[in-house]
């Protein structure tokens, strides 16, 4: 009959789900149990997911993610465009941080074709993904003050993206869906007003974030809303891959940019936000330490920029600046070879993961020789993430999962693909 | 100009009960809290603090479809997705408008395969197409206005 | 002794026979496992004291047409407290009798098997909650498969507007 005890998402099915539905009133008579329905339209499910819930009186028995309102086609997509093009889908993917997928893709296609991006362009990489991440916690910290009735926050929250959105429109034309890495390097260099004006972000937003945790931080409401829900044990964790913020809210210290450095984030320092109680409030905590590391990481980049070419110079992939084309008929001839064809990858496969503002962000890409690839597939830090949903929520009440489904920060493009 | 003079001081204003009518429907256009995909973070720019665009009567987005009348399609339908846009948009009470927000909700945009409905205007008339991936704050706003000058052409009839 | 090398070694010496094939590539190493002795080795490979593999970083089924064995499905490996990644790769025949699960390994392996099931077709063996889970129930067809059409649709441009739109089916009131 009703499989009550489970805690992990395979032990009941959608099917099953629906065929409770269909005989509700049985069931509700003999186990009093309500089936709900929440999604894909609902203000506090972050976008179009579907959660099937169970439940007891107003306590969640069980829970059932319903996925795929989103669904793109993104990975099929990509293997019919070349690999410079198929870049652009990557944006749309995580929306509220198209500079790491970006810089996951992008480091997956220079491992495949094996080229490097020069210093200055890491550096550049570097800097444009904190802001994305201070961006990326911004709206997540004003979506999630909002689901907990703090509207005030959202208002706050979004007047500084608006500041890091003007920045992103400055070097790439575009405020959100930037592409601004591409193999080899970057699109252009930095425009000369572009530095002045993160260095006057970094002036005035630890004030701001003092605002938010001013609000927050100790706000009864707050800890009421927040303190011992939705706690998930290290091992569980672990287990169920969740990764980012919410894994070292449990009490594992593991960042990629730490422990697999990509794009010389060796060189700068910075600190592992940890946390030990998994609830809600620890990630809360852990993500806010996060803001002031990445403004750590941004001043000593900034500090730190070097000088020197934005772009590799093997032409074989990255195309001539257009200043060449007027003069030298290879460059010509490269140009229209790498914007018409592309250029071609060896056979073989890669891996490369990124930490994105969410967790493990993370592109396998196989070459088969052509100019497209031959397979994407992304490693959505939400998709896994959202595994942990009904091992948080369960035997909690119905409002709670509302701040559970925040405190993870999930992404439905990113799920749905 | 008849009836002015007869009634004099008596605060009366004589208007077409059209005008007036649409006046009322553009000033308090309360759409439907509904986001999709990257557009709606920009419909949420454009009703955060910078943009607010309760400037122009578009003070709450309702959770509802039952207490709105504009679906903003803000991104990409997919194939699982359109039976149930198309259900809001019949739970909506008339009178009501459409505006497909972004090239995606527009045409299907940059994903032309077999997961993304081509255009959104297969499953719910549209009336305003907004350009863009996502279109700016500011074009998202221009796109109501332009809807409000449509509305306010509109007969009486139209929804009757 | 290099850790690449390292696991390689105990693997052969818990479970020989197990490997099939050893390929680096670019600073990666791949492992290909034969697919019966694949959930043995993901067992030993958590729960050796000097492997602890205990993060299943990613499952993703590859379509290798026209080649044969036409798939593969892929699981990069993660381990915390050594920091060393490791991709394990099985040559799978018959979509229908693909792998054993991982899900009593890895609990979140459950959860990356459908998706591999859902958009690739690859069955994993004792997952019991195989379902459409990306796309409509009704949907026929994976289409992560390299038969399986991108479902392209013309583009409508002011050539040929009118073919287009007279073909478009807009919705009504």
């Amino acid at each position: 009959m009703l499989s009550t005890g489970s805690d992990t998402i395979q032990e009941l099915t959608v099917e099953e789900l629906r065929a409770k539905v269909g005989t509700g009133m049985e069931i509700a008579n003999e186990e009093e149990h309500l089936l709900l329905s929440m999604g894909p339209q609902h203000p506090s499910t972050h976008g179009v997911l579907r959660l099937l819930v169970e439940l007891d009186g107003e306590t969640v028995v069980n829970l059932a993610p319903d996925i795929g309102f989103l669904h793109t086609g993104i990975e099929k997509s990509m293997e019919s465009k070349t690999f410079t093009k198929a870049l652009v889908m990557t944006d749309r993917m995580d929306y509220l941080s198209p500079m790491s997928n970006n810089l996951g893709y992008i480091l997956a296609v220079e491992k495949l074709i094996g080229i490097e991006a020069p210093p200055r362009a890491q550096a550049i990489r570097v800097i444009l993904a904190e802001l994305q991440r201070v961006a990326s916690h911004l709206v997540w910290l004003g979506t999630h003050a909002l689901d907990l009735a703090a509207m005030s926050v959202f208002l706050y929250c979004f007047r500084e993206r608006e500041y890091i959105l003007d920045l992103f429109e400055m070097v790439s034309g575009q405020r959100m869906m930037v592409s601004y890495f591409r193999p080899g390097g970057v699109w252009r260099d930095l425009p000369e007003e572009f530095i002045p004006a993160v260095r006057h972000f970094l002036d005035f937003f630890p004030a701001r974030l003092a605002d938010y945790e001013a609000l927050l931080t100790n706000n009864p409401i707050f800890l009421n809303r927040a303190k011992g829900v939705g706690i998930i044990s290290r091992d569980d964790a672990v287990s169920l891959g969740l990764t980012g913020p919410s894994l070292r809210a449990s009490g594992v210290q593991w960042d990629i940019r730490k422990t697999q450095p990509y794009s010389g984030y060796e060189q700068y320092e910075f600190d592992v936000p940890v946390r030990t109680d998994g609830d809600v409030y620890s990630r809360y905590q852990c993500r806010i330490e996060e803001f002031h590391q990445s403004l750590r990481i941004l001043q000593q980049a900034l500090d730190k920029l070097p000088d020197g070419p934005v772009n590799a110079s093997d032409r074989k992939y990255v195309p001539p600046p257009r200043a060449e084309l007027g003069r030298s008929m290879e460059a010509v001839i490269h140009h229209f070879k790498l914007w018409t064809e592309g250029f071609k990858a060896p056979e073989g496969f890669v891996y490369q993961s990124v930490e994105s503002p969410r967790g493990e962000f993370a592109c396998y890409l196989r070459g088969d020789g052509g100019s497209k690839p031959a397979r994407v597939h992304f490693r959505a830090p939400s998709y896994v993430n959202l595994a942990s949903l009904p091992k948080m929520a369960k035997n909690l009440f119905m409002a709670d999962l509302v701040a559970i489904i925040g405190s993870i920060d999930i992404v439905l493009g990113e799920i749905d693909r | 100009m008849g009836i002015e003079q007869k009634l004099g001081t008596m605060g009366v204003v004589t208007h077409r009960l059209e005008d007036l009518v649409n006046w009322g429907r553009t000033n308090a256009m309360w759409p439907i809290l509904f986001g999709l995909a990257c557009c709606a973070i920009e419909m949420m720019g454009s009703q955060a603090s910078n943009y607010d665009a309760s400037r122009f009567g578009m003070e709450l987005n309702r959770p509802s479809p039952r207490q709105s009348d504009l679906m903003i399609v803000a991104g990409r339908v997919s194939r699982k997705m359109a039976p149930v846009v198309r259900r809001l948009y019949d739970q909506m009470a008339a009178p009501k408008w459409v505006i497909a927000m972004g090239d995606c909700a527009s045409c299907g945009g940059i994903f032309n395969n077999y997961a993304i409905v081509q255009g959104v205007d297969e499953i719910v008339p549209v009336d305003v197409y907004v350009a863009g991936c996502p279109p700016r704050p500011e074009a998202l706003i221009n796109g109501i206005m332009t809807l409000h000058e449509k509305i306010r052409g509109e007969k009486l009839k139209d929804w009757a | 002794m290099d850790r690449d090398q390292f696991v390689v070694e105990k693997i052969n010496a818990a479970i020989p026979d197990a490997i099939e094939e050893i390929l680096d590539f670019r600073g990666e190493r791949t492992i290909f496992i034969h697919q019966p002795h694949i959930k043995a080795v993901c067992q030993f490979m958590r729960d050796d004291a000097d492997l602890q593999y205990n993060f299943l970083s990613d499952i993703c089924a590859d379509d290798m047409l026209p080649d044969f064995p036409r798939f593969a499905v892929n699981y990069h490996l993660y381990s915390i407290p050594n920091n060393h990644r490791l991709r394990l790769r099985v040559r799978v025949e018959d979509p229908d009798e693909g792998p054993e699960t991982m899900g009593t390994i890895w609990t979140i392996a459950t959860w990356l098997e459908m998706e591999v099931w859902d958009l690739m077709g690859v069955r994993f063996r004792g997952n019991t909650s195989l379902r459409r889970l990306f796309l409509p129930e009704d949907w026929q067809g994976h289409p992560l498969r390299k038969d399986y059409p991108l479902g392209y649709e013309d583009v409508q441009f002011s050539f040929n507007w009118e073919t287009i739109d007279a073909k478009k089916p807009y919705a009504k009131e």
